[in-house]
């Protein structure tokens, strides 16, 4: 009886058929490897993320004046919505980072080559809508993080030659960030670009099914265009296997440990933000991005001003171009990572160079410490024995806010030098012209400073230096370093 | 009838030419109506690259004596392009410099690097925004750091004892206030 039923709902539905070409696919049984999970796992992640955002979708108010408040009632009054958040957040996080590690896979493996171009093309567009997530839903948790990263956006376009003013309004939704502003992004983050996912994701799914699953490589087996298709086939016919239920064992493991992943640290983590309302006159804001754009953030601290505007608008189309010209440059030959050592010194430059620049977001050097002149002490060994002039010096040191740019003894902005030991460094002529006319991406002080200031400043930096350490010395004055000697022996003794 | 009949060949012929003119006819008539549609959707959505002239008006920041001569403060006002759920992201603020007597410089909030809120500091005389580390003079100079130009400026004027500044708009490299 049962079998007749299941037999009757066969017939109408097509359920095997459907099996037969979709999870019953036949994959290479080389391909059944632990290196071949991110691309499910991805997918998982998308799923997750669909779930847990419709849910937040009950909830959120996608108004400039509400969506802070409702942040907090999904924190702290909505049950649930605090783990919602974080996993959601956390999920985001999840699939970036699994989707970069499936790119890499199938770089290395060269999975891009012959037939599968499409395939890897769909896959590249996949990332931007991916990193277009992650951008519109920092900008949805509506706080100032939110507010001042829009304003970098329109900054960024800003410098767009010709329609910058045009587009700068686009995608602000009006002249300035306001409430349509919220809502733009609001439609881009749960209309648009999930839209365009759930296309390209079918159309990918629907490659892989009919260009095939990537052989595992094996070095020395090269891919010639003429032969590949029907190697292939023979490698299907003589050592492949179904999909579902012999090859998917490892990505099933995989999504479990993805998912209890997501879990764990939402549960531990807790969500993210909102950090701080919205209101751009709350001034004391110091915007930083999300992990995944500190690199970004970085690079447009580090470049020279003369390349920004060039390098802001050239390189992300240079980059993604390259992308997706990659299968029609290197579409044939070998796939093995052991064959193809510039693919693999390419994944570890770009690797090294996102991982150092992400590195220095985190504690962004570049910036100064805007509360360091209030809030640091002076080291008490810069003070003890110091002449009354000196100690004044010291005063202005704090009071000018050189703090925020030069560390004294670890405290203090990174911006500019440390000025322990600057002593031994510059001379006084030389710290007074530093003092007055700037330069080396200092500001120049002469306006702001009385000359008695500066030579108190300058009495206070010359004794910046151990003890037992000369001066900076003039070399066109001999007699000046003779005497300062017999200081230092005094103050040794 | 249509016209093409007239033309098309006879018997065997004619289902298929009237067959493949409907075809024609179909496809050509969703393009047409589509092309309809889309005037005023993609006009809607692309609006902001129709739109002329500015977004900017005047408005006050307060009485004359809010700011002393010689020192710079900190102003806000309401944005004037505002829609009733902007919420706290229509207060503006603004650094007003009031250098003597009806000699005044009105700074936006804005970097001129990539838009993060400058803060003023009156013991050296700086602007310093926090993000990428660009300081500017008391005169809204640049005076080191990555930003491409001085800080950007507010027209202003002065009526019955009030600052006022066209404002309503953000300020960038593209369309300085």
């Amino acid at each position: 009886m049962l079998r007749k039923i299941a037999l009757w709902i066969d017939d109408r539905v097509h359920l095997s058929k459907l099996y037969a070409s979709t999870a019953g696919h036949s994959v290479p049984r080389n391909a059944e490897s632990w290196f071949y999970v991110f691309g499910s796992g991805t997918l998982l992640c998308f799923i997750l993320q669909v779930v847990t955002g419709t849910c937040l979708a009950f909830v959120y108010a996608p108004s400039a004046n509400e969506a802070y408040t409702s942040l907090e009632y999904l924190n702290y009054q909505q049950p649930l919505g605090w783990i919602l958040r974080a996993m959601h957040n956390w999920g985001s996080n999840f699939m970036l980072a699994i989707m970069i590690l499936h790119l890499v896979q199938v770089f290395l493996f060269g999975a891009f080559k012959y037939p599968r171009e499409m395939t890897w093309i769909s896959g590249v567009v996949l990332l931007l809508c991916t990193l277009g997530m992650a951008f519109t839903g920092q900008v949805l948790r509506f706080d100032q993080d939110a507010y001042w990263g829009l304003g970098i956006g329109a900054a960024m376009m800003g410098r767009v030659p010709m329609i910058g003013a045009q587009l700068v309004r686009f995608v602000l939704a009006g002249p300035i960030i306001a409430g349509e502003t919220l809502s733009r992004f609001f439609t881009l983050h749960v209309f648009i670009i999930p839209g365009t996912i759930i296309a390209l994701v079918s159309l990918h799914l629907r490659l892989v099914l009919t260009k095939g699953i990537n052989e595992y490589p094996v070095p020395g087996k090269v891919v010639v265009k003429e032969t590949y298709q029907q190697e292939y086939e023979t490698l299907l016919k003589k050592d492949g296997v179904p999909f579902f239920p012999k090859a998917i064992s490892k990505d099933l493991v995989f999504s479990a440990v993805v998912m209890l992943g997501i879990l764990g640290c939402a549960l531990y983590f807790g969500p993210e933000g909102p950090h701080g309302v919205p209101d751009p006159t709350q001034i004391n804001s110091v915007p930083k991005p999300d992990f995944f754009f500190l690199w970004l953030y970085a690079v447009l601290a580090l470049l020279p001003d003369y390349l920004e505007t060039i390098l802001i608008l050239t390189v992300p189309v240079i980059a993604i171009g390259l992308l997706v010209a990659l299968p029609f440059i290197s579409g044939t030959g070998e796939k093995s990572a052991r064959r193809r050592p510039v693919a693999v010194l390419s994944v570890l430059i770009i690797f090294l160079g996102l991982g150092t620049l992400n590195y220095l977001g985190t504690f962004s050097p570049w910036s100064p410490q805007m509360s360091a002149w209030s809030a640091e002490q002076t080291p008490f060994k810069y003070i003890a024995g110091r002449t009354p002039l000196e100690r004044q010096g010291a005063v202005v040191l704090q009071n000018k806010q050189c703090r925020n740019c030069h560390a004294l003894n670890g405290g203090g902005g990174l911006r500019g030098p440390a000025l322990d030991g600057v002593g031994t460094r510059l001379t006084g002529d030389q710290l007074t012209r530093q003092v007055i006319q700037g330069g080396g991406n200092m500001p120049a002080y002469g306006k702001n400073l009385s000359p008695a200031e500066v030579a108190a400043l300058v009495a206070f930096m010359q004794t910046l230096r151990e003890p037992n350490q000369l001066p900076a010395q003039d070399s066109t004055s001999p007699a000046q370093p003779r005497q300062e000697q017999k200081k230092v022996a005094q103050a040794a003794r | 009838m249509c016209p093409n009949e007239q033309q098309s060949q006879p018997t065997s012929n004619a289902a298929s030419s009237r067959r493949s003119f409907l075809l024609k006819l179909g496809a050509a008539l969703n393009v047409v109506a589509a092309s309809f549609i889309g005037i005023p959707v993609l006009g809607y959505v692309f609006s902001s690259f129709s739109r002329r002239g500015s977004y900017q008006s005047w408005v006050s920041l307060g009485a004359l004596e809010n700011f002393p001569a010689g020192q710079t403060r900190l102003a806000t006002y309401r944005n004037p392009y505002t829609r009733p759920w902007d919420g706290p992201t229509a207060d503006i603020p603004c650094w007003v410099r009031r250098i003597e007597g009806e000699r005044f410089q009105v700074f936006a909030i804005n970097c001129t690097h990539l838009g993060c809120p400058v803060r003023w500091f009156q013991e050296s005389h700086l602007f310093m925004c926090p993000c990428h580390g660009g300081a500017f003079y008391e005169d809204g100079s640049h005076a080191s750091g990555p930003p491409p130009r001085g800080l950007y400026e507010y027209q202003y004027k002065i009526e019955n004892n009030q600052l006022l500044v066209k404002g309503g708009q953000l300020p960038t490299l593209a369309q300085p206030l």
